[in-house]
């Protein structure tokens, strides 16, 4: 038997006040592509950060090729054969594909004949690349690959992916997982970071599952299926949403007719004729890539930044287009925004000073321009209490609660104000599943008491799971939108990458497929 | 070696309210080696800079008297600071404050009437607002940093004050000397202390204080203040208007710093003198950081600080000590706070990042 190309045995690692890995076991093989499966927090970065001798470990060891190291710096890590892509790329936008490769690997690599190595090395994994290409004008999904074939120049050994697929169309995960297929193929060990189950199941030989900093099982994902993955990932069973029976939806709530707004930040994406609208008792689904104006339709919508034309927005019957987001909660709107700590709520402030920051008004927690304390923390303990957020009480700061119990308290904290609207940006991202599942049950359950949703969200499964219709937004661009069970996956993927024909003839025709990228 | 700061992670309550009272002891210290270093006998220095300046009655109202301006400028500024909106310019509020106060009294310096405080009052807080609706109308309006207008403008005030004491407003019986006429007196403060120059002013700081508590605990004005410091955001989330906060809170900045600039002109100097203020404005601003941001804390810290202004006059005068060892202490004391505060977030370790046990034996 050959030796393990990665091993490592009882890596701990503590920040003040939390252990993010306990004893933790890990073994890949040459040439295996290797899950590294948990949810957010559950410690699977601070493990890939020691590998990558970003972070130090407190206590375990680390044997490459049956050998113990101990990697100091990044650099070292580089220089045994281990490479990494991370999530958040580290790119200079004004700088060309080869620049940006140059800078990022040793100086003896990047001599000689760089450009036509990057040639070579793209079109032999099928990693398309210009490198005379400014960053700038790349794609997501292209900008991944500078970052990969970076990577490969170094002719790695081990290559570690942090959630390379969060970014990326469902076509151009296919494209993503044929490289890492043929390079597993020539013995690249892969360790491949994620808690997309199906995505691991599809691609990966052996799965390591780690939940709270520990490793809790090894499996071959072939063998299971995605539920009972997802079970030893979240140590529970997990309970699906019911969609009640029999809603019927009546008049249009929130109408958007022709929402035109320049960015106000020079990285933004400006809105585009933007227009749909949202009937009582209906969950209306945008999909797209990350960064496709998603953040700025919200800003629009919220009145955070009030668009020119004042008739572009109408809520319950008002027109609202300048108004700010208290004109827009008296009209009946309530939202949520992507970022909970410092955006849906203070982290340095108590619950209930937080279920005062929106509810104010509505919940009439003011007399004559005083904040009544008492009944403030009245509401605040009923968020708690009706949406089991796990807090030891309303004075504990919103910053001391977990992503999944933040989020349920602002998701109770919004639809316990009874709003006749409700618009989301990414309700479950960063959320454990419990939580997850909790906050998309609110969602059906709220519009089943008649209110228009509107969930902004990159993850299709949650769509598909949750909305009566969804659309696409692409580069700031709305599609029409269809029900569910009339649209694919991969119609939405094309939509998503920006493939301008309608989706149902695109999907059938299979030129389309290869542009996708 | 390599010194490193590492954040703990978790910060203590009880510390972040223990470093002030820190910084006090350590500044004393301080203050020992220097008074040694300088050839004095430090005990006698020490209690002749904090003990004897205040073991009379005189010198304990004076006390009250140096602590008016500094509470009622610090309550106002610590509004601000809490919104992260940085005015800096209180001494030309306050400067503008005492000339419009001063002004009433001058204009009708026959009256006798009972009105004429309340006016003086009302025309202090008006003149530092309006010299604080300057860096407001230019931050909201055309985005300039508050920071340079404010302190600018503090330059300005002073040359106003210059050109009315030396010009329109020089006492025609002051044999040219650059100094306004006495104020009548309707239009001085009363004294509180018979024999001393504790005057009610200070009832404006104990005022200014307890209303302060009041909004920054209990009024959506402090709630607002409050949110749009810690997490903008998340005040564009509740719909706080980022502007309508940074008018506010240098309205009620200035309007304090003026009221503070009346009551020097009105209290103790009785007139308009080329300087009215020994930098209240800025030493006002330690006073507000020493104070925790927090009217009740700017309270203490405000007798505090007047005990170094008062110190600083008795070394001089008893042991022959430079007047400069005021400002030492202030400086030192903000020294050691904002030490003190940032030991309270991180905790310093020697050496590059810490091998881990277990590897040691490895490579």
């Amino acid at each position: 038997m050959t030796a393990p190309r990665l091993e490592l045995k009882g890596v701990t690692k503590r920040y003040p006040g939390v252990v993010a890995n306990n004893d933790v076991d890990l073994t890949v093989m040459p040439g295996e592509i290797h899950a590294l499966l948990g949810e957010n927090g559950a410690g699977k970065s601070t493990l890939v950060k020691f590998i990558y001798g970003v972070q130090r470990a407190d206590a375990g060891w680390m044997k490459w090729e049956g050998r113990e190291v101990e990697i100091p710096n990044p650099k070292a890590a580089r220089d045994l054969g281990i490479g990494m892509v991370f999530q958040h790329f580290s790119l200079f936008d004004a700088m060309t594909v080869e620049e940006n490769i140059a800078l990022g690997i040793s100086a003896e690599l990047a001599r000689g004949d760089l450009n036509s190595r990057i040639k070579e090395i793209s079109a032999s994994y099928g990693l398309p690349l210009e490198p005379d290409r400014y960053v700038h004008t790349l794609s997501v999904g292209e900008r991944q690959r500078i970052e990969v074939v970076r990577c490969l120049l170094q002719s790695p050994k081990l290559l570690i992916m942090d959630e390379p697929t969060s970014v990326l169309t469902p076509q151009e995960v296919e494209e993503l997982f044929k490289t890492l297929r043929r390079l597993s193929g020539e013995g690249v060990s892969i360790l491949y970071i994620s808690h997309k189950l199906q995505e691991i199941k599809e691609l990966c030989h052996t799965a390591t599952i780690m939940r709270m900093g520990e490793v809790v099982d090894d499996c071959d994902p072939a063998e299971e299926t995605a539920r009972s993955m997802a079970e030893m990932m979240m140590g529970k069973n997990l309970v699906s949403p019911e969609r009640p029976e029999g809603i019927e939806t009546g008049a249009p709530r929130l109408v958007v007719r022709n929402l035109t707004m320049e960015s106000s930040d020079q990285h933004g994406v400006d809105l585009h004729g933007i227009s749909f609208e949202v009937r009582s008792g209906e969950i209306l689904g945008i999909a797209g890539i990350a960064g496709n104006g998603q953040t700025e339709l919200l800003d629009a919508l919220s009145g955070q930044v009030p668009v020119d034309d004042d008739d572009s927005i109408i809520i319950g019957g008002k027109t609202v287009g300048g108004a700010g987001p208290v004109e827009r909660r008296a009209a009946g709107l309530s939202f949520v925004p992507e970022e909970r700590l410092g955006h849906g709520a203070v982290p340095e402030m108590t619950l209930w000073e937080n279920a005062f920051l929106s509810g104010a008004t509505r919940k009439d927690l003011v007399k004559s321009g005083f904040i009544q304390i008492k009944k403030s923390s009245r509401y605040a303990s009923e968020i708690v209490e009706k949406f089991k957020v796990k807090t030891p009480g309303v004075l504990n700061a919103a910053g001391s609660l977990s992503g999944g119990n933040l989020q349920k308290f602002i998701f109770g904290r919004e639809i316990l104000q009874d709003p006749s609207v409700i618009v989301v940006l990414q309700p479950t991202w960063g959320v454990d599943a419990g939580s997850a599942a909790a906050i998309r049950q609110s969602l059906l359950d709220l519009a089943a008491g008649g209110a228009a949703v509107l969930v902004i969200s990159q993850d299709l499964e949650e769509l598909f799971e949750v909305a009566d219709q969804i659309a696409v937004i692409c580069q700031g661009r709305l599609s029409r939108s269809w029900p569910p069970d009339e649209i694919t996956v991969d119609e939405i993927g094309l939509l998503m990458a920006g493939v301008e024909a309608d989706p149902r003839g695109a999907a059938h025709n299979g030129e389309a497929e290869g542009h996708a990228g | 070696m390599l010194v490193r700061l590492e954040n703990r992670g978790e910060i203590s309550k009880t510390m972040v309210y223990a470093s002030p009272f820190i910084a006090v002891v350590l500044t004393l210290i301080a203050g020992v080696f220097l008074f040694a270093l300088l050839g004095v006998n430090p005990v006698e220095a020490i209690l002749s800079f904090f003990i004897t300046p205040i073991s009379t009655l005189d010198g304990f109202a004076e006390l009250f008297v140096k602590g008016t301006p500094l509470v009622l400028i610090a309550v106002g500024l610590s509004f601000g600071f809490q919104a992260n909106v940085w005015n800096i310019g209180a001494e030309g509020q306050l400067t503008v404050g005492a000339l419009a106060g001063g002004g009433l009294a001058l204009l009708f310096f026959e009256s006798e009437s009972l009105f004429l405080l309340p006016a003086m009052a009302a025309a202090g807080i008006l003149g530092g607002m309006a010299w604080a609706a300057i860096p407001a109308f230019l931050k909201t309006r055309y985005n300039t940093n508050e920071i340079l207008t404010s302190l600018m403008l503090v330059y300005v005030a002073l040359l106003l004050l210059s050109y009315l004491i030396h010009g329109p407003w020089k006492d025609p019986e002051g044999q040219n000397f650059p100094e306004s006429r006495l104020f009548p007196d309707a239009g001085i403060l009363p004294v509180m202390i018979e024999t001393t120059r504790m005057h009610v002013g200070w009832l404006f700081a104990l005022a200014a204080v307890a209303t302060g508590w009041i909004l920054i605990a209990r009024h959506v004005i402090g709630f607002q203040i409050r949110v749009t410091g810690m997490a903008p955001m998340a005040a564009s989330f509740a719909g706080f208007k980022e502007k309508r906060i940074i008018w506010i809170t240098l309205l009620m900045s200035g309007g304090a710093a003026g009221l503070a600039g009346m009551v020097e002109v009105s209290g103790p100097i009785q007139q308009i003198v080329p300087n009215i203020s020994p930098g209240y404005g800025f030493t006002a601003i330690i006073v507000a950081f020493l104070g925790r941001l927090h009217p009740v804390g700017v309270l203490f810290a405000g007798l505090l600080m007047a005990l170094t202004y008062l110190g600083g006059e008795n070394a001089q005068i008893e042991m022959n000590l430079p007047n400069a060892v005021t400002g030492v202490f202030q400086g030192m004391l903000l020294f050691f706070l904002l030490a003190a505060d940032v030991l309270i977030k991180y905790r310093v370790k020697f050496g590059g990042p810490k091998t881990a046990g277990a590897a040691e034996g490895a490579g």
